[in-house]
């Protein structure tokens, strides 16, 4: 998301939890010193996960000065990435694949069944505040297309079934398994391997 | 085809243990100590000899790459760098993804062989920020070699003192280009840098770098232990060796594979991913390299060798070997509109003919999907292309030029007949 809001309630504060400042510091290490800006990238995911999938402006700030950064530099790189939501999302951030490979292979059928499941289209939160649906560029799993990324999870092989089926586990609270809807191990053929058969 | 004996990704799917015993019984970490004493210049001979091009799109010859880090005699005493690129983003592709899930280790030891051999005590992988569990599962890998000391001081006692970090990115294809990658890593937003210098002189942090691919350096481990002339002695003279495969697309069953580079496109598609959906007869065409290359018609399909030369002949390329076929059923224009739409997402704003040329070339192919446009306005766009091409920091300009030239010298009368089309609709 690469748009600032505005008009949305920003926390005053922000601050890590004990456990995630312990992370902090095992993150910062992994660069020379003098180069803590290198840690930008993990720290605003961090900050992103503690704070319901969203980064507040606050956090941005914090980890400015965490850095020693100018907080104009860490704005830049939060609204450079798409990874980065600066306003909620809802509890399921849906990342549909909508690039070529996956288009091919019925990408609008799964966004139209988002769209009759959960009654949003892109850029769109549902009512109940349990979905959020995002167009995004090629996930990288484009030989089990089409695909979604539900939070941290890729969910693919799906046609509008399967993804109607999987947003009713969500709902229910489940947590359905990742991976292939057509009961593909990963990357292999559907049906059985060509290689790989055992004959090293 | 490829006998799994010449294999080296032989956990591609994922069936056996991922981690570090499995990883040993499929003969990783095998004498690697042994390599490394060697020293600098026999391992980098090795990878010359294999005849390795870079398996990230741009098929640079791996062990020169290695030999423009300064050598040993004349290090100005600033740290030297391996970053590997992680940042899996060209669409069709998906083969780094499977090699750090399912096979990590082979990437693990490629790090430490190649650190030596550029003469750098530390490494970063960038994987792209959406491959989480990706990054978790080499993150583990990574802890598994410490502890079993086949990183960190003296690693897997070679003399060598290696480190290796995890490094995630958080969204965005141009950090896939290396400059852009290595801005992205030192903390600010993924815009390439101009060239020279370049990353071997001064790469991250200002000091010598070099960037390779995962599956560039996932094969040298394998390589150096079957010897480079088993590699050299797949496929052809500078195109040789094994490569990992992404089959997408309009196929019976799309799949990752590995198979001999120079294997002929259609016994690629029938042998493993069960052919064209409908038959041969039903190709329309094929993008055979990731989205930035530019798209074949079926009649040029029929005798095509999958590899850097037979694709260049043809005015296309390997790139990075990801597949993605197209039956008859396909818009065609609409399939390249979607990659000019990616372009232009993807464009990082720094260039005007990019920033501004992705815009265009999407508008205007919006317009030809639905031939809401005038006949010459397909020359005006193919010029369009030639003013991007070329005029960039990076290739992200060429990119986007390239799959939209493919479309105009292969699918000109689809475009003709669409504008056409509606002009006698609307008479």
């Amino acid at each position: 998301m690469t748009a600032l809001e505005t008009d949305i309630d920003q926390p005053t504060t922000f601050a890590f939890t004990p456990e995630n400042a312990e992370r902090v510091r095992a993150i910062i290490a992994k660069y020379p010193d003098g180069r803590q800006a290198s840690a930008v990238l993990p720290l605003l995911d961090l900050a992103q996960r503690q704070h319901d999938n969203w980064l507040p402006q606050a956090a941005i700030e914090h980890i400015a000065e965490m850095l020693a950064m100018p907080r104009i530099r860490v704005f830049e790189v939060a609204t450079f990435y798409t990874m980065f939501n600066l306003a909620p999302v809802g509890k399921y951030l849906l990342q549909l694949c909508g690039t070529t490979p996956c288009w091919l292979r019925g990408a609008d059928d799964v966004k139209a069944a988002i769209r009759e499941e959960c009654g949003i289209g892109v850029g769109e939160t549902s009512a109940d505040g349990l979905f959020t649906l995002m167009e995004v560029e090629c996930l990288g799993a484009c030989v089990n297309a089409p695909m979604i990324q539900v939070n941290d999870d890729f969910y693919e092989d799906l046609d509008k079934a399967s993804t109607v089926k999987l947003l009713k586990s969500l709902k229910n609270g489940e947590e359905p398994a990742p991976g292939s809807a057509v009961g593909r191990h990963s990357s292999e053929p559907e049906g059985g391997r060509t290689t790989l058969m055992g004959d090293r | 085809m490829l006998a799994d004996k010449d294999r080296i990704f032989t956990n591609l799917y994922g069936i056996e243990d991922w981690r570090l015993a499995g990883a040993r019984a499929r003969g990783d970490w095998d004498r690697t100590a042994e390599f490394i004493k060697q020293g600098r210049d026999w391992v980098i001979e090795q990878v010359k000899e294999s005849g390795l091009r870079g398996r990230g799109g741009a098929g640079f010859p791996t062990g020169l790459k290695w030999s423009f880090m300064p050598a040993e005699d004349r290090r100005d005493g600033r740290p030297h760098y391996l970053v590997i690129n992680a940042d899996e983003s060209e669409p069709g592709t998906c083969k780094d993804r499977d090699i750090m899930r399912h096979d990590p280790h082979k990437l693990v030891e490629g790090a430490l062989i190649a650190g030596f051999a550029m003469g750098a005590n530390a490494g970063y992988i960038y994987i792209r920020g959406e491959f989480v569990n990706e990054a978790a599962r080499l993150q583990a890998a990574v802890d598994e070699a410490y502890e079993a000391g086949l990183l960190g001081k003296n690693a897997a006692k070679s003399g060598w003192d290696f480190d290796l970090y995890v490094h995630r990115g958080a969204g965005a294809y141009i950090c896939g280009e290396e400059t852009a990658l290595l801005e992205s890593l030192e903390g600010k937003k993924g815009q390439p840098r101009l060239k020279p210098p370049f990353p071997a002189n001064a790469g991250l942090y200002g000091c010598p770098t070099t960037v390779n691919n995962v599956e560039s350096i996932a094969v040298v481990p394998t390589i150096i232990r079957r010897g480079p002339s088993w590699f050299a002695g797949l496929g052809r003279e500078r195109n040789t060796g094994t490569k990992v495969f992404c089959i997408s697309g309009h196929v019976e069953r799309p799949c990752n594979v590995e198979e001999e580079m120079g294997i002929p496109l259609r016994e690629l598609i029938e042998k493993h991913a069960g052919g064209v959906r409908g038959g041969w007869d039903n190709l329309l065409a094929v993008i055979p390299g990731g989205s930035s290359v530019p798209c074949l018609p079926k009649e040029t399909c029929g005798n095509l060798r999958m590899d850097f030369d037979s694709l260049m002949e043809v005015k296309s390329g390997l790139g990075t070997a990801a597949v993605i076929v197209m039956d008859k059923s396909t818009d065609i224009v609409k399939a390249i509109a979607r990659l000019s739409k990616f372009y232009m997402h993807e464009s990082c704003g720094q260039c005007t003919p990019c920033r501004e040329g992705t815009g265009w070339m999407w508008r205007v192919m919006e317009r030809l999907v639905t031939g809401d446009a005038e006949i010459e306005e397909i020359d005006l766009l193919e010029q369009v292309t030639r003013q991007v091409e070329g005029h960039t920091i990076c290739a992200l300009g060429d990119a986007a030029a390239w799959p939209v030239q493919g479309l105009i010298r292969h699918f000109r009368p689809e475009l003709e007949r669409r504008i056409l089309d509606r002009k006698k609709r609307a008479a």
